[in-house]
């Protein structure tokens, strides 16, 4: 038996066991089985990682079962594997594996923690059947599978109604993508009479320019509408300029959740789609450059975004908006090996980040805004060492030919192949690229500043001070008057102590590190400068991976600077404690508040397509359904039945002339009838 | 047809009558002390006569061989199908009535007589080939019926039925009369065999005439709509088991008279007089489920349950064919079973003082108190309102399947959608017992004979119901056959 299948149907089993069991079999036994079971995953992943680094691996596909088989219509089970698939498993099994077991800290106060452990298994597998898929239709399962559980995660504490908003935002905005995708497959399989990925894959090059089709009344190339139809799904997914407004609200999940979910795996589904399709992709240019400017735009507005943002899974959650953004115009400009690479990456710092994140959250009694925090240095060091390492990674520190950390290599690499593209799109995406990563180092740092330098500002949070007064009476201590920003948090730490994660939360912060520093240095000449690894599963366009080596100095020195700059700012305005902050955002108060209501999308999007919705929807209820259906449906029915049940018991009056007289008139009724 | 084989045809008959003569005089002679023992052996005497039909309807006799008395009367398969539902509803009118009556020591022993009587002129109805005969017969019923609606003298309500019952069935007798002397007046003979002869070309004005008013008569009998109205007041106001009674063994009397009017008398006519019993059989499936939605009493339910059930039943009628009429014998035999078991579990609603209710809020959370009752109770709710795979669904499945076949099926579809409505009390009644407060009301202890005859029709209306289905179909296609050799 191939390992892949153990690898894939353990989490489900896990998930069936834990989730239909739920209290019979109570708390400890079904995480142990989830964790378990995914931690057994993971150690099976790695050896197929590996094997692919040694380049003795093909790529292999392992049957499953028959699925469909009607006329051309045929499609199977089946687990492809290889180096693609293989970087996917041990991202997503790795990942999964230390998120569980970090569940076991975050969740251990909830009530409910068989069903979440269900759900993060059961995403899990779908998420791999994601990743394996040899046709389009069980990559379309696994795509639903894990928007499902993304739905079912966010929405976990279903008793908030601002979780379950933000899991029917998630929820719908991706149906958008999804039926992008959805024409895109059936797009695909008009085009090329089969859903199998090998075989789309290896006549798509002939496709090129070649052949038209009529969509929506228009005559367009067909690969450009197909690899549009497709991106438009991987857009929903990966929370790209347009359909990103879902990503922040997500984070009304809980914590493990958004490391998971919304960080390191489900999010990045898109750019794996891209990458897996990449020889497709190739043959449509003009969806390329498309693929580019979304990416370069998403990356530069989710980064002006985070800078202005006070929660500290916001900021993270834009960061990874702009993250993505990096990883899709790395793919439009050809370098998917260096897309891949930063999708590789991400998954350890970003995971890293969330999971420092909510150490921080759970060390400060779920108050997740950084105003209210500061000085947690000394308090929680593990944490802060952690989310230091983090942050070095996200914002790429590095010194080319010596070690960098993770980022230094994959995004320094996004932004090289940027400007080694030549194409018009693809230099805007570098000078795009490089002011997102400026903003990146700022925002970084500005959450670093704040969360773990300064002095406390704990004493005016809710929580807190629930925290404080339901557990030891003690008034507030120290007064501070230093103003911060535009709300003004008293100083003082209101006697409360922050207290360092338990050991289940610190080991995947620790492991998470060590892949967040060395990841970069250590498998950067695989991803980047390997064909062989790779071994055709991703298209290699052998001019860019080689021209990004050859950029100017200047370009491959831009990333550093830029991350310095980002630094320095970032102490000016926060870590020097001034009020530089607080006077910018008043002087430049439209843009600021215009970055700070997230470019006013949310509003744009009310006003253009909910309300309308609402609209139209309440008029199909109030008019059609109530007023036209039900009306003389059932409820007319019904109505009837009743006047008819109490005309019926009327007539019945117990008078016998009555009845005699019902009789008679019956006879003649009925004399009347047959004679006429 | 020589006359001592005409008395072995009619041997039945003459078994009934004779117990019946000899037990009024014991009754006369010992008085109410005895009614246990006259029950006893009206029972006996309802067996014998039971096993002796069956023989007939097992044998699927038909033809000349069974006419007796010069075609005044028939003992065929289908007379004898009938027959067998009558003795059996009848049989279960006499064990149930001494726990009913003697907690009050009204236990007459007159009723087991009556009863005797009644089944005597049923006997005949059903075995009628001639207007005279039928007429003894249905009268002979009739005036028994009177007296057991008015049995509890001193109950006013009893009384109101009685009298209801009486003037109402003096106006229907009156009707049925005319419409027999117009018969007889246009075709100049009272037989069914020569009134068939005599319309063979077609019918004229005045035999149209007599035809609607026998069939008004007839119609009153079995409680079609608009003839329905006293069914209602005298369910509820007779005692129970009379009700029982009414409910089960008259209307399979009447609906065989009627049958064997229609198809042996006036069967080349069906066309005359199909939109007549089409409109009947839909106005009772209505006009039953309507009523029965607003009561409060739960033997004013059941008249109206019947009222839709005899709904059913017309449309096995109107399809004129003999997979009609075998589809009509087959619901009719469901429900017998599913209208006795009902008001057996009626009789079994008591007081901890042994008071009878009849309250359908005194149901109110049975599951609990009584868990094998409301059990017993909700699966004959639920096969009464046709709910697969209880039995009660089989009957309306075989009468919707003919209508079908006999290209009615505009008749089927309505009566389908009609039957929601009726699901609505019956499946009201089981959630009042299921999922109410319980009332708490229903206490007493329950007859053997009771439990015994409850648990009968609970078996039989319980999906082991379908194991009786080909035996069943068998039988009533060949009483069926019997009915339409002869027209």
């Amino acid at each position: 038996m191939h390992p892949i299948l153990v690898i894939v149907f353990l989490p489900l089993l896990a998930a069936i066991v834990a989730g239909l069991g739920n209290r019979m079999l109570g708390n400890v036994v079904a995480k142990s089985i989830t964790t378990g079971a995914l931690f057994v995953s993971a150690a099976l992943s790695w050896p197929i990682f590996i094997s692919y680094l040694g380049h003795g691996a093909e790529a292999t596909v392992v049957p499953v079962m028959k699925w469909v088989a009607s006329g051309a219509l045929t499609f199977d089970w089946a687990l492809r594997v290889d180096a693609l698939t293989a970087v996917m498993l041990v991202v997503i099994t790795s990942v999964s594996a230390l998120v569980h077991l970090y569940s076991w800290g975050y969740m251990a106060e909830d009530t409910d923690q068989p069903r979440f452990f269900a759900y993060l298994s059961l995403f899990t597998f779908a998420m791999l059947m994601l990743v394996t898929a040899d046709n389009l239709v069980q990559m379309f399962f696994g795509w639903e599978g894990v928007g499902l559980a993304s739905y079912l995660l966010i929405g976990f504490w279903f008793k908030k109604p601002s979780a379950n908003a933000a899991a029917i935002k998630a929820f719908v905005v991706n149906r958008v993508g999804d039926l992008g995708f959805m024409l895109g497959i059936f797009g695909t399989f008009l085009v090329f009479q089969t859903t199998s990925i090998p075989e789309i894959l290896a006549a798509a090059p002939a496709m090129k320019g070649v052949s038209h089709i009529t969509f929506l009344g228009m005559r367009l190339d067909t690969m450009t509408i197909l690899c549009l139809l497709l991106f438009v799904g991987a857009m929903g997914k990966s929370a790209q300029l347009g359909l990103h407004t879902w990503l922040p609200d997500a984070m009304e999940g809980p914590t493990p959740v958004s490391a998971l979910i919304h960080a390191a795996t489900m999010v990045t589904a898109g750019v794996f789609m891209v990458c897996r399709l990449s020889p497709m992709f190739e043959a449509a240019p003009v969806a390329l450059s498309f693929v580019t400017f979304i990416g370069a735009a998403t990356c530069l507005f989710a980064a002006t975004v985070g800078t202005t943002q006070w929660d500290i899974k916001r900021v993270i959650a834009y960061s990874t908006c702009s993250q993505l953004g990096y990883m899709f115009f790395a793919a439009g400009v050809g370098a998917y090996g260096a897309a891949m690479f930063h999708l590789f990456t991400h998954a350890f710092f970003k995971a890293l980040l969330f999971l420092g994140a909510g150490s921080v959250i759970h060390a400060m009694h779920h108050e997740q805004d950084m105003r209210y925090y500061g000085d947690l240095r000394k308090h929680i060091p593990i944490t802060f060492w952690a989310m230091l390492a983090g942050t070095l990674a996200i914002t790429g520190v590095g010194i080319a030919g010596v070690f960098g950390f993770a980022g230094f290599y994959s995004k320094d690499a996004i932004i090289e192949a940027a400007f080694a593209s030549g194409s018009e799109f693809g230099r805007t995406a570098f000078w795009l690229g490089a002011f997102a990563a400026l903003l990146t180092s700022f925002y970084s740092w500005r959450l670093m500043f704040l969360t773990f330098w300064g002095k406390a500002r704990w004493a005016d949070s809710e929580h807190i001070q629930h925290a404080v007064h339901g557990q030891h009476e003690s008034p507030d201590e120290e007064h501070g008057d230093t103003t911060h920003a535009n709300v003004h948090p008293h100083e003082g730490t209101a006697g409360y102590h922050p207290h360092e994660s338990p050991w289940s939360m610190l080991v995947p912060l620790v492991l998470l590190s060590i892949g967040a520093i060395f990841a970069g240095y250590v498998f950067h000449h695989a991803f980047l400068e390997d064909p062989e690894f790779w071994n055709g599963a991703i298209a290699w366009n052998e001019h860019i991976m080689h021209a990004m080596h050859e950029v100017p100095t200047w370009v491959k020195l831009t990333a550093t600077v830029v991350m310095l700059i980002g630094l320095g700012l970032a102490w000016l305005a926060y870590g020097r404690q001034s009020s530089l902050p607080g006077k910018t955002a008043e002087q430049l108060g439209p843009v600021y508040r215009f970055l700070y209501n997230k470019w006013y999308f949310d509003e744009l999007y009310n006003f253009l397509f909910v309300r309308p919705a609402f609209w139209l929807g309440r008029q199909f209820w109030k008019r059609g359904d109530e007023g036209l259906i039900d009306r003389f449906g059932p409820d007319g029915a019904a109505w009837a039945v009743e006047k008819g049940a109490v005309g019926a018991r009327l007539a019945q009056s117990g008078n016998l002339t009555t009845y005699a007289l019902v009789m008679l008139l019956g006879l003649v009724a009925a004399i009347s009838w047959v004679l006429v | 047809m020589d006359f001592v084989a005409s008395l072995g045809l009619i041997l039945p008959e003459l078994i009934l009558s004779l117990t019946g003569l000899v037990l009024l005089l014991v009754a006369a002679w010992a008085g109410d002390k005895a009614s246990s023992a006259i029950s006893v052996a009206g029972c006996v005497a309802l067996g014998a006569c039971f096993f002796l039909v069956a023989r007939t309807v097992c044998a699927g006799a038909s033809g000349p061989d069974t006419v007796a008395f010069f075609g005044q009367f028939r003992a065929d398969a289908f007379a004898g199908f009938a027959k067998l539902m009558i003795y059996a509803a009848s049989g279960a009118a006499l064990v149930v009535a001494p726990a009913f009556f003697g907690r009050t020591g009204q236990m007459k022993a007159e009723y087991p007589v009556l009863i005797l009587f009644a089944t005597v002129g049923m006997s005949l109805m059903v075995s009628a080939g001639d207007l005279l005969t039928l007429y003894i017969g249905l009268e002979m019923n009739s005036l028994s019926a009177y007296v057991l609606a008015a049995f509890l003298r001193n109950d006013s309500r009893s009384s109101e039925a009685g009298l209801k019952y009486f003037v109402l069935g003096a106006l229907a007798s009156g009707i049925l009369l005319f419409g027999m002397s117009l018969t007889y007046g246009f075709t100049g003979t009272t037989s069914f065999e020569g009134i068939r002869a005599a319309v063979g070309d077609g019918l004229n004005g005045g035999t149209l005439f007599g035809l609607v008013f026998v069939f008004a008569g007839l119609a009153f009998k079995i409680s079609a709509v608009p003839f329905h109205m006293w069914t209602p007041d005298v369910y509820e106001g007779a005692p129970t088991p009379v009700t029982a009674f009414f409910a089960s063994a008259p209307k399979v009397a009447a609906v065989a008279l009627a049958t064997r009017v229609a198809i042996e008398a006036f069967g080349s006519q069906a066309d005359a007089w199909r939109q007549v019993v089409i409109f009947a059989a839909l106005a009772s499936i209505v006009v039953g489920a309507l009523g029965a939605i607003g009561q409060s009493n739960i033997k004013r339910l059941l008249a109206y349950s019947s009222i839709n059930n005899v709904g059913f039943i017309l449309i096995g009628l109107a399809c004129a064919t003999p997979k009609g009429v075998s589809a009509l014998l087959v619901y009719l035999a469901i429900y017998v079973a599913m209208t006795v078991g009902s008001f057996v579990a009626v009789l079994m609603m008591r007081a901890e003082d042994g008071t009878p209710i009849e309250g359908i809020a005194d149901l109110a959370g049975l599951s609990r108190t009584r868990p094998a009752l409301a059990w017993c109770l909700a699966m004959l709710m639920f096969s009464l309102a046709g709910i697969p795979p209880l039995f009660g669904f089989w009957g309306k499945f075989v009468v919707f399947q003919a209508a079908v076949q006999a290209n009615l099926v505009a008749l089927a579809a309505i009566g389908i959608a009609a039957s929601v409505i009726g699901a609505f009390y019956y499946i009201k009644i089981v959630k009042i017992m299921f999922f109410d407060e319980p009332a708490d009301t229903i206490r007493g202890k329950s007859d053997w004979a009771h439990w015994a005859l409850l648990a009968i029709s609970a078996i039989v209306v319980s999906p082991l119901g379908y194991l009786l289905t080909a035996w069943l179909g068998k039988l009533a296609d060949g009483a069926a056959a019997a009915l339409f050799l002869l027209a």
